[in-house]
């Protein structure tokens, strides 16, 4: 096994004198699910929002396989192998299932206007090309293929998550970043969803990082967890650790979280 | 990173608006088109040379708007001073046939290639600013040309420039209104046909990801300034091209053709058609030509008139008067 593909060392983010994240060491390895928990507000979007280039941190280095990833704007962060979905899903209005999930092939195409307005065969094939990865990422979702004309807004809720990570996976990542993947989905929703997250490392080798609040489904899938409470990186380890760590207990207990800190 | 609150879902309008749902087969859709051809193509005859004159504007107001359809339509781009992309276009036709005596057809590269060049400057600093920014930007550039031009020697400062000669193409004198109807006539089918294979295309895609949503779009990994700035460059080429045709129509080019009320004449044929939609922004384009010259006999009321029927069209049909695709 080599060494984790994803590297933050030092990561520290504020926003007008507060600070958001503190000094956040953390790792994942290729083809390995991990989680990222913590109460509400402890910085996990935040964090994802550095890796992906939305935010700037203040110091510190994130690198994925080898590349730094701070001076790259968010398209090139997903250009070098980096894909992800929001946490309030955020898929295109007014456009179909198709056409949301081949917009992850964007940045693996390259054919652009003269292509376009002659019709060259270059450009053709292309499109056939993204139709296809945007057909198989759906299928591999379990979408139905009656669905993919429809307007994507208007599918059911548990539906337009699966188009978000179909949109996230054509833009052929080694690395998902999914942000609380299972908010709003129903009990059986979140078993298929578990049986995804898997299929996604088995069978197409990509490492998947979550953001979660389910901590049954955290603690069922990850191989590694690491806890983030108010900027500050608490506890990593295997699930078993992680439920057992009395710090990670306490940073549950009185705050809105407390129903989950039951559950572990 | 909560985003804004989405607004109600409205069916996305395709390229053909609601024509896909009553031409929905083929033969359907090509005996419309063919139809609307042979009007088109028998208009001078039928219907004598004053109209003739009026419909060779309503075409060039055609080409415009799809260009500026590009930008604003599908980019989401509001561009308030897109007169400046057509000054640039007509100068360089004006400038080159008359000052330095070039053919006129080699003068269009140039009008693109400057075009083009005037796309990327005013772009690259501005497409990273949001809308309402970029409004006023685009404002201010469009005067600055106009401005610029009434007052340089070489664009003729406020008299403009005249004795612009028609164009010859293969032994064909291209002079009289009727031959000028002609050439508009394929500007705009080639103008349509550009339109919509941009439209169906990964280009045309990624000016509706970024116009949606431009955090997603970049999570997918598309390069936002760069999408904008192609539908910049390439509404400023619709623009020039048209512009520098009108040129050697009139043989003259005056630096007040290019004002602001200008540029917000095409802004309204693409707005009151139908944003993003070809058939409206066609129809737009003919409005804002005819509607004036059909209500000649009103004098000046019919500005007025003109006025309050744009404000009921606004009122009741926001997204243009063309009809949306109904959802499925």
């Amino acid at each position: 096994m080599t060494g984790p593909s994803l590297i933050l060392s030092g990561v520290t983010l504020g926003f007008a004198g507060n600070t958001v994240l503190q000094g956040v060491d953390f790792a994942v390895a290729p083809n390995s699910i991990v989680s990222l928990i913590g109460p509400n507000g402890a910085g996990k979007t935040s964090l994802f929002n550095c890796i992906t280039g939305f935010y700037k941190p203040r110091a510190g280095n994130i690198a994925f396989e080898g590349t730094a990833l701070l001076p790259l704007k968010p398209f090139q962060v997903t250009r070098a192998g980096i894909a992800r979905t929001f946490q309030n899903v955020r898929l295109f209005r007014q456009m179909s299932v198709l056409e949301n999930v081949m917009s992850g092939q964007h940045c693996r195409t390259s054919s652009g206007a003269v292509g376009a307005i002659l019709g060259l065969p270059s450009q053709r094939r292309e499109e056939r090309e993204i139709h296809d990865v945007a057909a198989d990422c759906l299928r591999f979702v379990g979408i139905a293929e009656d669905e993919w004309p429809r307007e994507a807004t208007t599918l059911a809720y548990g539906h337009q998550r699966r188009v978000e990570i179909a949109r996230a996976l054509a833009t052929k990542p080694r690395l998902l970043l999914l942000d609380e993947p299972a908010a709003g989905l129903t009990r059986s929703e979140k078993q298929e969803l578990i049986g995804l997250i898997g299929r996604i490392r088995d069978e197409r080798g990509i490492a998947v990082l979550l953001i979660e609040h389910d901590t049954g489904l955290v603690m069922s899938i990850s191989e590694r967890v690491s806890v983030l409470d108010h900027g500050v990186m608490i506890a990593e380890g295997t699930p078993k650790q992680i439920q057992s760590d009395p710090k990670v207990i306490e940073a549950y207990l009185g705050s809105e979280d407390a129903e989950a800190a039951l559950a572990l | 990173m909560a985003g804004p609150v989405a607004p109600p879902v409205e069916p996305r309008p395709s390229a053909w608006g609601g024509l896909n749902r009553v031409l929905d087969t083929p033969a359907k859709r090509g005996a419309a088109i063919g139809l609307i051809l042979i009007v088109m193509a028998v208009a001078p005859m039928a219907f004598g040379p004053y109209a003739t004159v009026i419909l060779t504007n309503a075409l060039l107001y055609t080409i415009l708007a799809l260009g500026l359809n590009v930008v604003v339509g599908y980019a989401g781009l509001l561009d308030l001073g897109y007169a400046a992309f057509f000054a640039v276009g007509a100068y360089s036709v004006g400038i080159l046939t008359t000052t330095f005596g070039w053919n006129f057809w080699a003068t269009i590269p140039v009008a693109i290639v400057a075009a083009a060049v005037a796309g990327v400057i005013i772009g690259t600093p501005t497409l990273r600013l949001r809308s309402d920014y970029l409004a006023i930007v685009t404002l201010g550039f469009g005067e600055i040309v106009r401005i610029a031009a009434r007052n340089l020697k070489i664009t003729g400062s406020a008299s403009g420039i005249t004795g612009i000669e028609q164009p010859w193409l293969f032994g064909w004198h291209i002079a009289t209104p009727t031959d000028f109807y002609y050439v508009f006539l394929a500007l705009t089918i080639i103008g349509i046909l550009v339109s919509v294979r941009l439209s169906n295309s990964r280009l045309g895609r990624a000016w509706l990801y970024v116009r949606h949503d431009e955090d997603a779009a970049e999570a997918m990994g598309i390069n936002r300034v760069r999408v904008k700035l192609a539908a910049y460059v390439i509404g400023a080429i619709y623009g020039s091209i048209g512009w520098a045709f009108f040129a050697v129509n009139f043989t003259a080019i005056s630096p007040e053709s290019f004002s602001f009320k200008q540029s917000t004449l095409f802004l309204m044929a693409v707005i009151l058609g139908g944003m993003g939609k070809i058939p409206g922004v066609i129809l737009g384009a003919f409005i804002v030509v005819l509607a004036p010259e059909l209500l000649r006999d009103l004098g000046s009321f019919r500005y007025l008139i003109f006025a309050v029927g744009l404000l009921l069209i606004m009122l009741y049909r926001p997204s243009g008067i063309w009809p949306v695709r109904s959802a499925k």
